[in-house]
């Protein structure tokens, strides 16, 4: 694997590519739930540029529209973005313990399902530099994917869209199956994950509550049931994460 | 009581800033617990499966199509696809299909 700084961001960027075509199709979207909302373009583009985070800025923009208080739209935030606490703290094992602050605090403006997944899968530590990489290109297509998505309005057609959306669920994918081809145990926790999740959608009541609150519950019940039956050894590197 | 958009998106960047970084920059050190360990092992692995199934279903125009995309994600990913062939393929599948469905 490359060590230095020029070749991890490179490696970074070009990961990234996908990240931001996805990104540039979902905050399209996103830029005209805002401009719905009542924000100007410049304001929609703050919010991507300063949140980066899709589920907290449609809940976000859909409460300024109905003018809810201040403390209303930090629970709000609180609650579709909690699953990113769980994932900082798997990053933070990622990272080598001598990482500087200021590096960890740049990461952290960028933790998202997909900066995370590509970071994640990093074999060994995570050398900060790719995941730079991946925000100096992820960064753009999404703040500007969202300006001009409240600017020009419906103009990509409606089947670009719906391809492109998909991609991001692409990646999620690319980065867990490997994993599961070579462990059992990886297998049949993406399956049993998959399966619950499809259940919390259809069962009545519990279908009910929100994707990014499910999302928080499943994950923490199958990966305490996943670490009970089966801890990992402590002597493999790969299990840094 | 009038409120303001940019004091909006201040509250929502701190929360959103907060719940990211404050791991990140207290949990410096290697946490020596097995169980703890082993749980953020699996997190990645539940957290982007439970996300993947069943919403990239709804993520399309067409049920089939994502479907489709699903499961010719997988067997790539599953012999070796880089994560930009998965994910430009799993697009391109959705884009043909949605031409005839």
């Amino acid at each position: 694997m490359p060590s230095n700084r020029k070749t991890w961001f490179q490696k970074g960027l070009k990961d990234g590519v996908p990240i931001a075509l996805g990104y540039f199709a979902v905050s399209f979207t996103l830029g005209i739930t805002a401009k719905t909302a009542g924000l100007t373009a410049l304001q929609a583009m703050l919010a991507s540029l300063t949140l980066n985070a899709s589920a907290g800025e449609f809940a976000g923009f859909t409460l300024i529209a109905a003018g809810a208080s201040y403390l209303e739209v930090a629970i709000m935030e609180f609650v579709a973005n909690a699953r990113y606490l769980l994932m900082s703290c798997a990053l933070s094992q990622k990272l080598s313990p001598d990482t500087p602050l200021w590096q960890r605090l740049l990461i952290g403006y960028d933790v998202t399902d997909e900066i995370f997944g590509i970071s994640i899968s990093v074999p060994g530590r995570l050398h900060p530099y790719y995941t730079f990489g991946a925000i100096a290109i992820a960064v753009p297509g999404w703040s500007i994917g969202t300006y001009l998505g409240v600017v020009m309005g419906n103009i990509l057609p409606a089947n670009v869209v719906s391809a492109l959306s998909v991609g991001l669920y692409g990646m999620f994918i690319a980065i867990i199956i490997p994993p599961a081809r070579k462990s059992k145990i990886v297998a049949g926790v993406v399956a049993i994950s998959m399966a619950a999740s499809f259940l919390f959608t259809k069962l009545p009541a519990i279908s009910d509550i929100s994707s990014g609150v499910r999302t928080i519950i499943l994950t923490i019940l199958i990966s305490a049931a996943a670490a009970f039956l089966f801890p990992i050894k402590e002597e493999d590197p790969d299990h840094a994460a | 009581m009038q409120h303001n958009v940019y004091l909006y998106i201040l509250v929502m960047a701190v929360v959103t800033y907060l719940i990211r970084v404050l791991p990140l920059t207290l949990i410096r050190k290697e946490i020596k617990s097995r169980f703890i360990r082993s749980f953020l092992y699996y997190v990645p692995y539940v957290t982007l499966a439970v996300m993947t199934f069943p919403a990239i279903l709804e993520a399309t125009g067409n049920t089939l199509s994502a479907l489709a995309a699903f499961l010719i994600a997988i067997l790539i990913a599953w012999f070796g696809g880089s994560l930009f062939q998965v994910a430009v393929i799993a697009c391109a599948v959705v884009f043909v299909l949605e031409l005839f469905l």
